[in-house]
């Protein structure tokens, strides 16, 4: 039997590693992947916990619910960054800075 | 050491270290490649915390549905975006991560000095879970359907709904510009 902690350690070094990727990278796909980084620490979180909810689960539906909600993201942030790529060639974060004309 | 913990801890390696090289590497289709091993390696650990039909849609989701949307985004694209935006001078560290890196570490910290002062096995409702914590051959799948269908209905109904909001709504930016 593992502990929880443990669990939560490799939850909080995948977190972190997500956080780096989201601050320093300057690619918006790597930006999206350490976001999806970011969510998988926080559905392991969900899911251990949910160890000690048997009968009602709420961690494990509450996962299932974030995996969808990521996988939805995931299909519309990909098509705006193709979107963006078409309009300024680059998908440089720091380089797209106006809204419109 | 049991067998159970030594498989955890290198699921838990294989995760960790595939996660540093997809943020370290510089090659987009390396990094995404090596984001299948961490994907695939949290399914594991999943299973590690009884949660087996977690760790299927995992697999089912994020491994065929999400890297493959991404690597068909590349593929289909135009070859430019495969490149790094502007070649770096700095080498592997510059001075340009350092806010990153000094972020990630302070919150690192601060998360493991938390976890570490909460001392999880012994909170109350973890140890008055006996009745209520799951076994190894426990059939969980069936208390997450029974949950779906009552207590968690109108959620499951209304992600469903934007699931199909979002997939709509992307394949319309992602379509082809009529030439006018």
């Amino acid at each position: 039997m593992i502990p929880l902690a443990h669990f939560m350690f490799v939850s909080a070094a995948l977190f972190c590693i997500g956080i780096y990727a989201v601050l320093s990278k300057r690619n918006a796909i790597m930006i999206l992947v350490g976001i999806e980084l970011m969510l998988n620490a926080a559905i392991l979180n969900l899911v251990t916990f949910s160890k000690h909810d048997k009968f009602e689960a709420s961690g494990q539906v509450f996962a299932l619910f974030a995996i969808i909600l990521a996988a939805a993201a995931v299909a519309v942030s990909l098509a705006i960054i193709l979107n963006v790529y078409k309009y300024y060639r680059t998908i440089d974060p720091t380089k797209i800075d106006n809204l419109r004309n | 050491m049991s067998v159970e913990q030594i498989i955890f801890y290198v699921f838990a390696a294989m995760v960790l270290s595939s996660a540093l090289f997809v943020v370290a590497t510089k090659n987009l289709v390396h990094s995404i490649f090596l984001f299948f091993i961490t994907l695939f390696s949290m399914a594991g650990l999943f299973v590690f915390a009884l949660a087996d039909f977690i760790a299927l849609s995992q697999i089912v989701i994020y491994v065929g549905g999400v890297l493959v949307l991404m690597i068909f985004a590349f593929l289909l694209s135009n070859k430019q975006i495969l490149d790094n935006p502007k070649p770096m001078r700095s080498r592997f560290l510059g001075i340009h991560h350092l806010p990153g890196i000094f972020v990630a570490l302070v919150f690192f910290l601060v998360l493991i000095w938390t976890i570490s002062l909460v001392d999880i096995g012994q909170l109350q409702w973890v140890k008055e879970s006996q009745e209520n914590t799951v076994k190894a051959s426990d059939n969980t799948i069936h208390y997450i359907g029974i949950n779906l269908m009552t207590r968690y209905l109108l959620p499951f109904e209304v992600v469903s709904v934007f699931l199909m909001m979002a997939l709509i709504g992307a394949a319309h930016l992602a379509r082809k510009e009529r030439k006018v």
